[in-house]
């Protein structure tokens, strides 16, 4: 598996660590009250299809990274910088 | 009083010269990272350029020569060599360190042969050229390079992995001079 770091380019697997879905950017809101945010925490959906996910690149540029790829085919669509996604409802 | 010696990251451990490859250590006087406040990076670039005479490099590259040095380490930008004027710490934030890291010279004409045994990204001189920089690994461990020249790299590693770091390049040397040697004597 190859990612693309916005920054550094073209890189192996290797060189990320996996955080999870990257719903966790979307932090509600303190008084959003404890349903939303028992959802923010522990509920993730498992698509069969497209799925964004954060991916740290540790051995390289230290960036966060939204990755959006897809379960079925595998295929890694696009990669952006977790900090200029961030509050866009990713 | 107690006279304490101070030792350098790969004391003892280097050099090694192995058939075209030679490793030595670098021991820069001083390796400060900058940061540079947002917004602020054309300001600190043109503080560096005043007293150290480059400017900040951009993603990936390097500025500067032996003595005064300016690497791109991703967030922030290591100075190497130099010891930072008090100028920069108007546009950035300026953390010390000279001990933490192990900085190790690769010279030599086998120089790709020997990174592509311990590096996942292609670093031939056709791609990695002069004033590059690239983060990445060697084997298991989280380095800097910066090209100097066609058949000379820096590497920077973790002063306290030091000894895996020279003994790793040390068997990629001999893997690259083993095959040399049967190929000389075919």
């Amino acid at each position: 598996m190859r990612l693309t770091c916005p920054i550094c380019g073209d890189r192996d697997r290797r060189e990320f660590y996996y955080q999870g879905a990257a719903s966790i950017l979307n932090r509600p809101d303190p008084d959003a009250g404890i349903d939303t945010w028992d959802d923010y925490l522990h509920n993730r959906d498992n698509p069969a299809g497209l799925t964004q996910d954060l991916w740290y690149h540790e051995a390289g540029c230290s960036s966060w990274i939204v990755v959006t790829r897809n379960t079925v085919t595998h295929e890694v669509i696009k990669t952006a910088l977790a900090q200029t996604v961030k509050g866009q409802n990713t | 009083m107690l006279d304490l010696v101070a030792k350098s990251p790969a004391d003892g451990l280097v050099p090694v010269a192995i058939g075209t490859m030679t490793l030595d250590e670098v021991a820069p006087s001083a390796i400060t990272f900058l940061t540079a406040a947002k917004g602020q990076e054309a300001a600190l670039s043109a503080a560096l350029k005043t007293a150290h005479g480059m400017a900040l490099p951009a993603a990936q590259r390097a500025t500067g020569r032996d003595g005064a040095r300016a690497v791109w380490f991703g967030a922030e930008v290591a100075l190497v060599g130099a010891v930072p004027d008090p100028s920069l710490s108007d546009h950035a934030a300026i953390v010390d360190q000279s001990d933490a890291w192990c900085v190790l010279r690769l010279t030599g004409d086998d120089l790709d042969a020997v990174l592509a045994r311990l590096c996942p990204v292609d670093m031939r001189g056709s791609v990695f050229k002069r004033g590059y920089v690239v983060r990445s690994q060697l084997q298991h461990m989280n380095v800097v390079y910066h090209k100097l020249s066609e058949n000379a790299v820096d590497i920077y590693g973790f002063r306290s992995m030091a000894a895996t770091l020279v003994h790793d390049l040390k068997i990629a040397m001999e893997s690259v001079e083993s095959i040399s040697w049967c190929q000389r004597s075919l």
